[in-house]
């Protein structure tokens, strides 16, 4: 179901946390709200979720009003950066919680908890207690435990942060293949731009309380509205001014119209690319990243004399390209 | 921690200083804990199975020993659900002055009990400025029990309230759970084996407490006469057994209690599982 945020403003005592957020989130999609921390994005999910009040504006799911609905009444999955796992009971007992609130009969609970645990790889474990889990799997049963209840919609609040970096690698396309199997509308949060690309269908950016782009990956990573999104999306050099990215900045030995002459201070290789910083003439310091055949047909190395230049300098004005 | 026992099952874990370190701490134990006990039992036995079960059964003995368990029994009920609510109100509630009632709920500790007897003799004796007396009554016996295990059930609960975050109720209750439901199968289960704990502790010092109720209860036999002043009794009039037979009774009553509470722990923390 849609998520349609309106206007929403809150404040905690003189921090502003969102100030006149208009959000609205299409059915089915994988949505990241990505942003720094304190940002307010977490904030926005739990407003969403009815665990925060709003001071003014409106929240709607699935199109019914929402605003003043209590936390419990929204039907609304939710998983925490912490797994916030229910310690005493065991994993069948946690997934089947929601249900049994319900009050659905019993055999309906068990298949559906049977059906979940299948879903997030954890039948073997189902009379397990969650401390006998590793992180990764606790983070799956509160996954579990939110989809049981067929929500209208699924919130994740940083749900890999608490993980290590190979975990979080595993589970980020673990939750992308799941999405694609469950297609129930999901909103996830992180500060993390690497995770948002490459999970997310939609990405809303937030800072300091502002939506400041919605955008699918390739059109925020291609097209950034400003120098916030560009500078939170990827790595960022300045060259002439402007910021580029580093990949985007052209190296060469020969002098071009409109390059920039420089010296290069240091080359420094990082696994599969070659990190080049260049000292212009004008004393900018540029960073500029190529392949490794590339440098090496460059022949770059301490004190070589380069130009650079951009493809995306003055794009108002451009260049003529041959080729 | 025992990784060598796994290893090699049939050999002893221990190194030379962890063998002194156990060598000591059974001494200390023995000494202090296993050769009093040991003395009771064989006090008690000394007239033999007839001289034992005439002690206990002895009316005035009995009835002691019915009014002190059973006060036990209503304080720790009591104080299983005024100690958890008191760690509540500590642990999740900012008011002014919860620094001063965090410090105070230790007073029944740290103070001696002749000077609690004292100041509720003061209080709630005849001539009490609240004009309630319970001075030589049953009640007297219960109020001094409150007062003097008021701590246990407040302080073994109140770490663990703190430890529950407040995201796994935020995650039942967007599950759908009201307020109640949260209370009853999130939080409560997870306190639970604090609570017996506690209630355990509040049990075993009321069936020994003296010094807080000998001013205020009276001491008047098969009314107010508890255990403890009992055994007083029986050894001040050189019945030294007698009160060795009521000490090895009380023994016995405590430990079922200890294994009661730990078995009912048990089945309370385990049942989610399954």
């Amino acid at each position: 179901m849609s998520i349609e945020v309106k206007g929403i403003n809150k404040r905690f005592g003189d921090f502003v946390a969102l100030d006149n957020v208009d959000v609205s989130i299409p059915t089915g999609r994988l949505t990241a709200l990505l942003g720094p921390s304190g940002g307010g994005k977490s904030t926005l999910l739990r407003i969403i979720a009815g665990l925060e009040t709003t001071d003014s504006g409106s929240i709607a799911i699935g199109g019914v009003e929402a605003t003043r609905l209590p936390a419990q009444k929204r039907n609304v999955g939710f998983v925490f950066q912490h797994y916030a796992a229910f310690k005493h009971m065991s994993v069948a007992k946690n997934v089947a919680f929601g249900l049994e609130i319900r009050k659905r009969p019993k055999d309906e609970i068990r298949a559906r908890v049977d059906e979940m645990l299948d879903l997030v790889h954890l039948r073997q474990f189902a009379h397990r207690l969650p401390s006998q889990l590793s992180g990764g799997q606790r983070q799956r049963m509160a996954l579990a435990r939110a989809l049981a209840i067929e929500p209208n919609v699924l919130l994740l609040d940083e749900p890999f942060g608490a993980l290590d970096a190979k975990v979080r690698k595993e589970l980020r396309d673990w939750l992308r293949r799941l999405h694609d199997e469950v297609h129930v509308t999901t909103v996830f949060v992180t500060h993390d731009q690497e995770e948002a690309l490459e999970v997310a269908d939609e990405i809303v950016v937030i800072n300091e309380g502002r939506v400041e782009q919605i955008g699918s990956p390739d059109e925020l990573y291609d097209t950034p509205a400003n120098d916030f999104v560009m500078s939170f999306l990827g790595p960022t050099t300045r060259l002439d001014g402007q910021l580029v990215r580093p990949h985007d900045v052209e190296v060469t030995t020969a002098h071009s119209p409109g390059s920039i002459p420089g010296t290069v201070r240091r080359a420094l290789r990082v696994g599969f690319e070659v990190r080049v910083t260049v000292l212009t003439d004008g004393g900018e310091s540029v960073v500029a990243t190529m392949t490794r055949a590339t440098a090496r047909g460059l022949d770059l190395g301490e004190g070589s004399r380069v130009w650079l230049r951009s493809d995306c300098l003055a794009p108002d004005v451009p260049e003529p390209l041959a080729g | 921690m025992t990784a060598v026992a796994v290893a090699a099952p049939r050999r002893s874990t221990l190194t030379r200083s962890a063998g002194l370190g156990l060598g000591v701490a059974m001494l200390w134990f023995s000494l202090l804990v296993l050769i009093p006990l040991l003395a009771i039992i064989v006090t008690a036995s000394q007239g033999g199975w007839p001289a034992f079960w005439a002690a206990i059964t002895n009316e005035q003995t009995a009835a002691a020993i019915r009014l002190t368990v059973m006060h036990a029994f209503l304080v720790t009920a009591v104080n299983v659900v005024m100690g958890t609510v008191i760690a509540w109100v500590l642990v999740r509630d900012r008011f002014w002055g919860r620094s001063v009632l965090e410090v105070l709920i230790d007073i029944p500790f740290a103070l001696p009990t002749i000077v609690a007897g004292l100041v509720l003799l003061a209080l709630y004796g005849s001539d009490g400025p609240f004009g309630i007396s319970v001075a030589n009554r049953s009640s007297a016996v219960f109020l001094a029990f409150l007062f003097v295990t008021l701590p246990f059930v407040v302080r073994a609960v109140q770490p663990v309230l703190e430890e529950i975050e407040v995201e796994v109720e935020e995650a039942a209750v967007s599950l759908g759970a009201s307020r109640f439901t949260v209370l009853r199968r999130i939080i409560l289960p997870s306190l639970a084996p604090a609570i017996i704990a506690g209630a355990t502790l509040s049990f075993a010092r009321a069936m020994g407490e003296y010094g807080s109720l000998v001013l205020l209860s009276g001491n008047l036999p098969f009314q107010t006469e508890v255990t403890s002043v009992r055994m007083l009794g029986s050894i001040e009039n050189d019945n030294l057994p007698g009160a060795a037979a009521i000490a090895a009774v009380l023994l016995v009553i405590a430990l079922a209690v200890i294994v009661t509470l730990d078995v009912v722990q048990r089945k309370v923390s385990g049942r989610g599982r399954g």
